[in-house]
């Protein structure tokens, strides 16, 4: 468990995680893992505006390749291809309220914290005239399989001061370094913010048996080829011995 | 049980892939079949990617054919020199596949390849492996059994001919040569042995006799799969060993089960059967083909592999 602290402003984020990093094991089901915090103050709480709690945590940033299937010669096939920049394969927002009565447009551009803000696709193709689809399909797609999650309301806020929010990690996760975010916010400005590393890895014999693939490629697949022939003639002695 | 494959990075049921091998592994002892024309498809279906699906498919081949050629090996069933001819044909087929393979993975075509070989290749013998043993049920109804007369084809007059003893054949080597090729392409790029294709081939195109082509089939399968899984562990990466173990332990017990079975049944009952299950799949993967996603959009492979 780690705890950390900020500098000193009005309103400042203090930070917990249940868990300092995600590990990949054979087992690994997808992990739970609760962020809590205070809100450090000098003063007494201002009461003449709301403090909410937004809370993100981000995958990796990769490029993605997005493909839409059309029609041609009676069968659907990937025709269309638009690029994107850059995408978090990961990526849950959590907060107090409804995100567009807390954030403003300025400081949702400012800071990326929503969905479409976080997904960066700059340029796309010129025979492509609704390269926006792309990124709203991307987005559905990723919502679909969890990968992506917006909650908002889900942030336990008491008193203004203490903050807690549970996050679902899938199963299916890259591994990186997950990037958790808190912003403050009061009339829609972010008041303080603050940033978390969480390292997901692949450990133990995942760890071992996915660097042996990609980096003695060659003694892999002869050690795949192995277990089979022993498979294969294995289950030909029993079966010859069963009959006997 | 859930279990995290390393290389599909994704967690998957340990006993549903126990039962998928165990499942695809009684059809393949009942019918003399590699079963990866059943399992691929299978994996996609449960979430595999499938560059991860054809590449490690190949190891689950190499353990099921090595059982059933060491049965016939001992029945001295197996054509070795033919084999070699096929094989020889075989390694270039399959090298030929995986470049095809990579070209069309790096334009987002794989899937639809994949695919269409599916539909074209299962359709069609399907559907003549239906006919043929329609026909065969119906005349031994009338008659009992007739024998298997040799025809004289275009295949005798080329050149190149050596003596197939085993078969007992004087051919010229180029037709298996081209069926080797042929099914060594296809088990790169489907992620199946190819017996379905081959078997056929040699009966009716090599003219070899039934028996030894079911073994001398197998012994070509194998190195052809040990081949193509190398070729994909060591230029894509896609071999998930943890997916392998698990299909293999419930593939070589179900394949014992299902020899067991298939002693059971008579020849045309079995190919009738086969070529049932075989039309259902390419009807399958025809239907998706051709009627529209419900998700037109899809997510790439970059940065991924």
């Amino acid at each position: 468990m780690i705890v950390l602290a900020l500098p000193a402003k009005a309103e400042e984020v203090v930070l917990g995680l249940s868990q300092n990093a995600v590990a990949i094991t054979a087992t690994f089901d997808g992990s739970d893992i609760l962020l809590f915090g205070a809100v450090k103050r000098e003063s007494p709480i201002d009461l003449a505006s709301d403090l909410e709690v937004i809370i993100t945590i981000a995958g990796p940033s990769l490029p993605v390749t997005m493909r839409r299937k059309d029609r041609r010669l009676g069968i659907w096939i990937n025709t269309d291809v638009v690029e994107v920049d850059a995408a978090p394969s990961f990526y849950a927002v959590a907060t107090t309220a409804p995100l567009q009565d807390i954030l403003g447009d300025v400081e949702d551009l400012r800071y990326k914290i929503s969905i479409p803000r976080a997904i960066r696709s700059v340029g796309a193709p010129m025979n492509v005239a609704d390269a926006e689809k792309f990124t709203e399909a991307l987005i559905r797609i990723r919502s679909g399989n969890d990968l992506y999650q917006v909650r908002e309301g889900v942030v336990d806020f008491e008193e203004s001061t203490l903050f807690s929010a549970a996050f679902r990690l899938p199963a299916s996760l890259t591994e990186g370094d997950y990037l958790a975010r808190i912003y403050l916010t009061r009339n829609g400005i972010v008041v303080d913010d603050y940033e978390a590393i969480i390292p997901v890895e692949k450990v133990g014999l995942e760890r071992w048996l996915y660097n042996l693939a990609h980096e003695q490629p060659l003694l892999y697949g002869l050690m795949s080829l192995a277990i089979a022939i022993a498979a294969g003639w294995g289950a030909s002695a029993i079966f010859t011995a069963l009959r006997r | 049980m859930q279990i995290y494959l390393p290389i599909a990075e994704v967690s998957v049921n340990a006993f549903l892939l126990l039962g998928l091998g165990g499942l695809v592994g009684v059809l393949s002892g009942m019918f003399g079949v590699g079963g990866g024309f059943l399992m691929t498809p299978l994996l996609f279906f449960i979430g595999i990617p499938p560059a991860v699906a054809v590449a490690t498919q190949g190891t689950q081949i190499v353990a099921s054919s090595l059982s059933g050629v060491l049965a016939h090996l001992r029945r001295k069933t197996v054509d070795l020199r033919m084999g070699t001819v096929l094989l020889i044909g075989g390694l270039f087929g399959a090298a030929l596949g995986v470049v095809v393979f990579n070209y069309l993975k790096a334009m987002g075509q794989v899937d639809l390849l994949v695919k269409l070989c599916y539909v074209l290749f299962l359709g069609v013998v399907g559907a003549l492996m239906f006919f043929e043993s329609l026909r065969a049920i119906r005349r031994s109804r009338r008659t009992g059994g007739v024998p298997l007369r040799r025809k004289h084809t275009w295949v005798h007059s080329l050149p190149f001919k050596m003596k197939f003893r085993v078969s007992g054949l004087y051919i010229s080597v180029i037709p298996p040569l081209l069926v080797g090729v042929l099914v060594g392409i296809l088990a790169a790029i489907m992620g199946v042995g190819g017996g379905f294709i081959m078997v056929p081939a040699m009966i009716y195109l090599l003219g070899m006799p039934t028996k030894v082509v079911v073994g001398t089939s197998l012994f070509q399968i194998i190195f052809v799969s040990a081949f193509t899984t190398m070729l994909h562990a060591t230029t894509n990466f896609t071999v998930d060993i943890a997916l392998a173990v698990l299909l293999l332990i419930g593939g070589v017990i179900g394949a014992q089960i299902g020899t067991r079975i298939g002693v059971k049944m008579k020849a045309e009952q079995l190919r009738i059967w086969l070529a049932i299950m075989v039309l259902v799949v390419s009807g399958k993967l025809a239907i998706d083909l051709l009627v529209m996603p419900s998700e037109l959009f899809s997510i790439g492979e970059s940065g991924h592999s």
